[in-house]
């Protein structure tokens, strides 16, 4: 049946009222204290892995940049079901020099995460979520070997992707019910692309800072867009 | 009470099956101290190879202690067939070929009717060929006496569903399957050196050097509980170290500087956010560090009671008598067992020190095993001794003789 191009002329201004009307969360999240010094990794025992990096690699719980701008900080709105997972650009999760890139990382329920090996060694995938629904799965990845794909059905913070051959290496994928996420750059700041406006609770989960226990803030999401800050104390 | 077979051969066989096998505990203990045990995700094969041809140059990382663990395993295996095959003399050959087979057959229809067993179907066949084999082998021994050729077949049966719950803890991610193999490594390797002891010259003439005794301390009970209290100790520390949270509590002897640690919501938190681990473990749990507490607890009431079975060893069977020596040595096992422990927290669980402190364990184990199998054979019942003698006496009336005294 031919649909006459009037027809179409109500919901097409409707789709475009409402993008005109979304519109962004952005911010910076702030450390409120010293954070300790980072450890340093040693990859000496395998030197597939260390000759790969000229320099000390060294572990990323505190990543502090300009004015204690605060990195991996997940933020995201909260109670908010309306994943679009299945039809998301996926995730690309890659061991390279032995490490996990990105180390900090969120993705919808449903959305797939595409984990490569670009590293001359054997790596195992090894995830370990904590979430009933959230299947485990342990998964060999020769050098040069197929991406392995995964995706997770239910909500789960810092869930945790390791490598049982090279002991340092993580990665925590935070998985959210709902398009509207970030993961703080090196100085804290992050932006959330178009949310309707509407008021909502977002909150702000540092691993090691208060993962447990998210800042959470009530907030209303204008047309021209919101700024909503955090600061995060360190742990006592 | 089991007799030992006069053959030396033997008796060394099932020693070096038994040093193997403490070998094997030692390389899984490694694997969990460096928290590597899913490192290699598939089975029997690792990353796709057969396990017998993975190139060395891989073996890197958790890969190296995972896949020597399981050519250890492999190795242990074969001698505990051997020994089995030995200790069952030719009667041994058909039931031996019967199993082959049987598990040959198993292993096939497994790969064929359950492609997600293959792992389990591969493992079934390769240990049927070997078992087949053993029995094909056409050396006409005699067997060992009655219990000793059962004690070969359990620990033939049991080495073969630890290569099979080692592997099903791989493929199915089950942590309860790793304690459960840990726990049984250890049940093993105690009826490996109860065969070596056996089979030893040892124990054939320890009826001629050593009188029986009355136990008039109660040694055999306080021996039995001992050793019981070691394997739940055992059991503890299999649960603590396969939740792969590294250690619960940091310090030692305090913990978090307090005689016992907040375990509410809030301090757990707290513990968790103030660990900076490179090789970053599960957070920990109230429960976990409840459990380091009864552990250290626990180890307290072992040192106690096994310096109370040393005493009373010496006190009522004196000092040259084999018990009290050998109780000794168990009480000094234990106290280096206690240091191992401390070191392992001060040193923020070394695997090396970890590991030790596993091996040391296994070993307080089969002491108190094998003191208490002993005591069963040298000391009786104080109402049994009265029987004895009550009836060595009415015999000695009965032919006109003055009564012996008797023995302590």
């Amino acid at each position: 049946m031919k649909i006459h191009p009037r027809f179409l002329v109500i919901p097409a201004l409707v789709a475009g009222l409402s993008a005109a009307s979304a519109a962004d969360i952005t911010g910076t999240v702030t450390l409120n204290g010293t954070p300790p010094e980072e450890k340093i990794i040693d990859m000496s025992a395998i030197a597939d892995c260390s000759k790969q990096h000229p320099e000390p690699v060294k572990t990323q719980f505190y990543v502090v940049g300009a004015n204690n701008g605060l990195k991996d900080v997940v933020v995201c709105l909260k109670n908010v079901s309306k994943s679009t997972g299945d039809s998301a650009a996926p995730l690309v999760l890659d061991q390279k020099g032995c490490e996990y890139i990105p180390y900090i990382a969120a993705v919808q329920t449903g959305q797939k995460i595409v984990i490569k090996n670009s590293d001359p060694v054997f790596h195992n995938v090894d995830v370990i979520p904590t979430q009933d629904g959230n299947k485990p799965a342990n998964k060999a990845q020769a050098p040069g070997a197929p991406d392995i794909t995964i995706s997770f059905p239910k909500e789960e913070n810092f869930l945790r992707f390791k490598c049982d051959v090279h002991p340092w290496m993580f990665a925590y994928v935070t998985v959210v019910d709902n398009p509207y996420f970030a993961v703080t750059d090196k100085d804290g700041k992050y932006t959330i692309k178009d949310v309707p406006p509407g008021k909502y609770t977002i909150a702000a989960a540092h691993r090691k800072a208060n993962g447990n226990k998210p800042v959470e803030k009530e907030i209303e999401v204008k047309p021209d867009g919101t700024v909503v800050d955090f600061t995060i104390d360190l742990p006592k | 009470m089991t007799r030992s077979v006069s053959n030396p051969w033997l008796h060394r066989f099932a020693v070096l099956t038994a040093i193997a096998t403490f070998a094997l505990v030692g390389l899984g203990g490694l694997v969990t101290s460096h928290n590597v045990g899913m490192s290699v995700p598939d089975w029997p094969t690792t990353y796709g190879y057969n396990m017998f041809r993975f190139p060395m140059s891989q073996w890197v990382g958790g890969i190296m202690y995972e896949h020597t663990h399981r050519l250890m395993g492999t190795i242990v295996g074969v001698l505990v067939v051997i020994l089995t095959r030995w200790l069952g003399g030719r009667p041994s050959c058909k039931p031996l070929v019967f199993v082959g087979a049987l598990e040959i057959v198993a292993g096939c229809a497994l790969l064929w009717l359950a492609p997600n067993l293959r792992g389990t179907g591969h493992f079934l066949w390769g240990v049927g060929v070997v078992v087949l084999l053993a029995g094909l082998v056409l050396i006409r021994n005699k067997p060992a006496p009655g219990s000793l050729v059962a004690l070969g077949w359990i620990v033939f049966v049991l080495v073969q569903v630890q290569g099979l719950l080692g592997g099903l803890r791989v493929v199915l991610i089950k942590d309860a399957i790793g304690i459960f193999h840990a726990l049984l490594a250890q049940f093993f390797f105690v009826l490996l050196c109860a065969i070596a002891l056996f089979t030893s010259r040892w124990w054939q003439n320890l009826g001629e050097k050593v009188p029986q005794l009355t136990d008039r301390g109660g040694l055999r009970r306080l021996l039995i509980f001992g050793t019981l209290l070691i394997f739940a100790q055992l059991m503890l520390g299999a649960t603590m170290r396969h939740q792969h949270a590294g250690l619960s509590i940091p310090d030692f002897p305090l913990a978090y500087h307090k005689l016992w640690p907040p375990t509410d919501p809030a301090s757990v938190r707290s513990y968790n956010q103030h660990r900076l681990d490179v090789e970053e473990t599960n957070p920990i749990t109230a429960f976990q560090i409840i459990l380091q507490m009864v552990h250290r607890i626990v180890a307290l009431f072992i040192f106690c009671a096994v310096a109370v079975t040393a005493w009373k060893a010496r006190r009522n069977l004196g000092s040259r008598h084999p018990l009290s020596k050998f109780s000794v040595l168990w009480l000094g096992l234990i106290f280096f067992q206690i240091i191992l422990g401390a070191a392992t927290i001060w040193s923020n669980k070394a695997a090396d020190i970890a590991t030790a402190h596993v091996m040391t364990g296994a070993l307080s184990l089969v002491l108190g095993a094998l003191l208490t199998i002993v005591a069963f054979r040298v000391l009786i019942p104080v109402r049994v001794a009265a029987i004895q003698r009550a009836e060595t006496a009415s015999s000695t009336v009965l032919a006109g003789k003055p009564v012996a005294t008797s023995a302590k």
